[in-house]
């Protein structure tokens, strides 16, 4: 299972949590979790350092999250010049772990406040690509 | 025994050198060899410095120890992009101090012109974790833009008070000849500059650049006989943080900036009062706040305030980045930290010209690769 149809341009291809794809394409964001220590990784992992176990699970997100810092960027990296304008939110969800992510295009940036709620979704992109954005609620 | 920096070299740091890299090496070891007491033949090991992503050659330890002269001696190569020279002299230090070597020259350089503006672009894309973050369009100024909504929102910093710190460094920049950009920039120019990544403006930023930096570094016993002002190394910490953002627990600051302050402050037995003068890693205007806070040189949250109460100008409570940083010297990655260290051993030896800080006892270098990843303080003593 490839995982490089993950986001807008990907690097990555091979990966043991390439299973995040298809649940993404089933409209769910999953986590995992160590089945040792409890511990839960978003992004998701498939190791965990803390007690170097490799028994894990996939945990589904509820997708809420506040905001904890964004930046509108008006200037990108190769592949990205296109978008331009977009912003970039760091969000905390509500099982504590972080997300990196766009903002959904709708979103004015006057409208954008630090600590807003905010729905993390997965959104399918042209070509076959998938990603996930942050909404407002 | 106690370990010193003998001599340091820098090559002007600009947009495009117009030579190429060994040649450009050349210059800033001949530069830290100039008026001090050594042969390039007592060297006892090389450590070159670069970004490797930005390098056409392959492996270019080799090829810049032979053009420099330095073969057979051993050499390699030591990354940790922005802060590669600082590691450098750790490593240099590590080698010294535990008598495999007498004399390490530790030379750091980055040609960015090298390669196209493009491939900066693709490359630069590729700095955050590739997995999770590349593929959103993450880029070095959106991480530390998002620092800095975070401190505005923890601690109200202002855009103004960023702006202030683009305003000291193109004042001290005036004076220093080896800097990229020298004209002097007024707040309301920084406030009205083009935005590249909210809250962050055109001179916010700094630019990348060509140029190379080289630090001599020697046991007591050759240091003594090499120059008859050797500037000691009092302090060396290093840390670590996570490259993903998400893992990331401090968003108002730089743990691994804290992390390696607290280590060299201890190794030295002073406390940040007692810094005479600063280089710390404004890459981004943000950047030097958050270093003013992480080095304790006022207290977490303070640190537009300091800026905005011209603390950290000559004549103030700390001067900080009084050869125009990195924002106006231009930052031509493998070789900043060793320029760094040049700018504080030129002001404990005296030799800081019209930049001077009267009386300087003891320097401080803060040398951050990546968006915090890799944390470096130097502490260097007269």
């Amino acid at each position: 299972m490839s995982f490089d149809k993950f986001g807008k341009m990907s690097y990555v291809s091979e990966t043991k949590v390439a299973d995040f794809v298809k649940y993404l394409e089933e409209g769910k964001i999953m986590a995992t979790r160590c089945i040792r220590c409890g511990k839960l990784y978003f992004p998701p992992r498939a190791d965990c350092p803390d007690d170097l176990s490799v028994d894990m699970t996939w945990q589904e997100l509820s997708g809420r999250c506040k905001l904890l810092t964004y930046t509108t960027a008006h200037f990108a990296p190769v592949g990205f010049k296109d978008d331009l304008p977009y912003t970039l939110a760091l969000a905390q969800c509500e099982e504590g772990v972080k997300v990196f992510a766009l903002f959904s295009k709708d979103l004015n940036e006057n409208e954008i406040h630090i600590g807003m709620d905010l729905r993390l979704t997965p959104l399918p992109l042209p070509n076959g690509r998938i990603t996930y954005e942050l909404k407002k609620v | 025994m106690s370990v010193a920096i003998v001599g340091v070299g820098q090559t002007p740091f600009r947009r495009s050198c117009g030579i190429n890299i060994r040649e450009l090496c050349f210059k800033a070891f001949r530069d830290a060899l100039e008026d001090i007491n050594l042969a390039p033949k007592e060297i006892d090991a090389s450590i070159i410095c670069s970004a490797p992503e930005y390098d056409k050659q392959r492996s270019p330890a080799g090829l810049i120890s032979e053009y420099l002269g330095l073969t057979p001696k051993p050499t390699f190569y030591a990354e940790s992009i922005c802060s590669s020279s600082s590691t450098g002299v750790k490593v240099g230090y590590g080698f010294i101090k535990s008598k495999l070597h007498d004399i390490v020259a530790i030379i750091g350089f980055q040609k960015m012109s090298e390669i196209s503006s493009a491939e900066v672009q693709e490359r630069m894309g590729r700095g955050a974790d590739i997995q999770w973050e590349s593929p959103f369009g993450a880029m070095m100024p959106a991480g530390y833009a998002m620092f800095a909504h975070a401190h505005m929102q923890e601690y109200g910093t202002t855009e103004e008070q960023l702006a202030k710190v683009k305003v000291k460094s193109s004042k001290y920049s005036f004076s220093n000849p080896l800097a990229m950009y020298r004209r002097v920039i007024t707040l309301e120019e920084c406030l009205k500059a083009r935005v590249i990544a909210s809250p962050l403006k055109m001179f916010d930023c700094c630019a990348n650049a060509d140029g190379a930096s080289c630090v001599i570094m020697a046991s007591e016993e050759k240091a003594k006989k090499i120059t008859d002002t050797p500037v000691w190394v009092a302090g060396i910490g290093a840390a670590s943080d996570t490259l993903s953002t998400t893992a990331r627990t401090n968003l108002n600051g730089l743990t691994c900036a804290i992390d390696a302050g607290t280590q060299a402050y201890k190794m030295a037995h002073i406390e940040p009062e007692d810094v005479d003068v600063a280089e710390v890693h404004d890459c981004f205007t943000i950047a030097e706040i958050m270093a003013y806070e992480n080095l304790g040189f006022c207290k977490p949250g303070e640190g537009g305030k300091l800026i905005e109460e011209s603390q950290t100008y000559i004549g103030g409570k700390i001067p900080v980045n009084v050869d125009g940083g990195l924002l106006s010297k231009g930052h031509p990655i493998g070789a900043t930290g060793g320029s760094q260290i040049r700018t504080i051993v030129f002001q404990l030896q005296g030799r800081a010209g019209k930049t001077q800080v009267d009386g300087a006892e003891v320097g401080l270098v803060h040398n951050i690769g990546g968006i915090g990843l890799y944390g470096n303080v130097t502490i260097l003593r007269r």
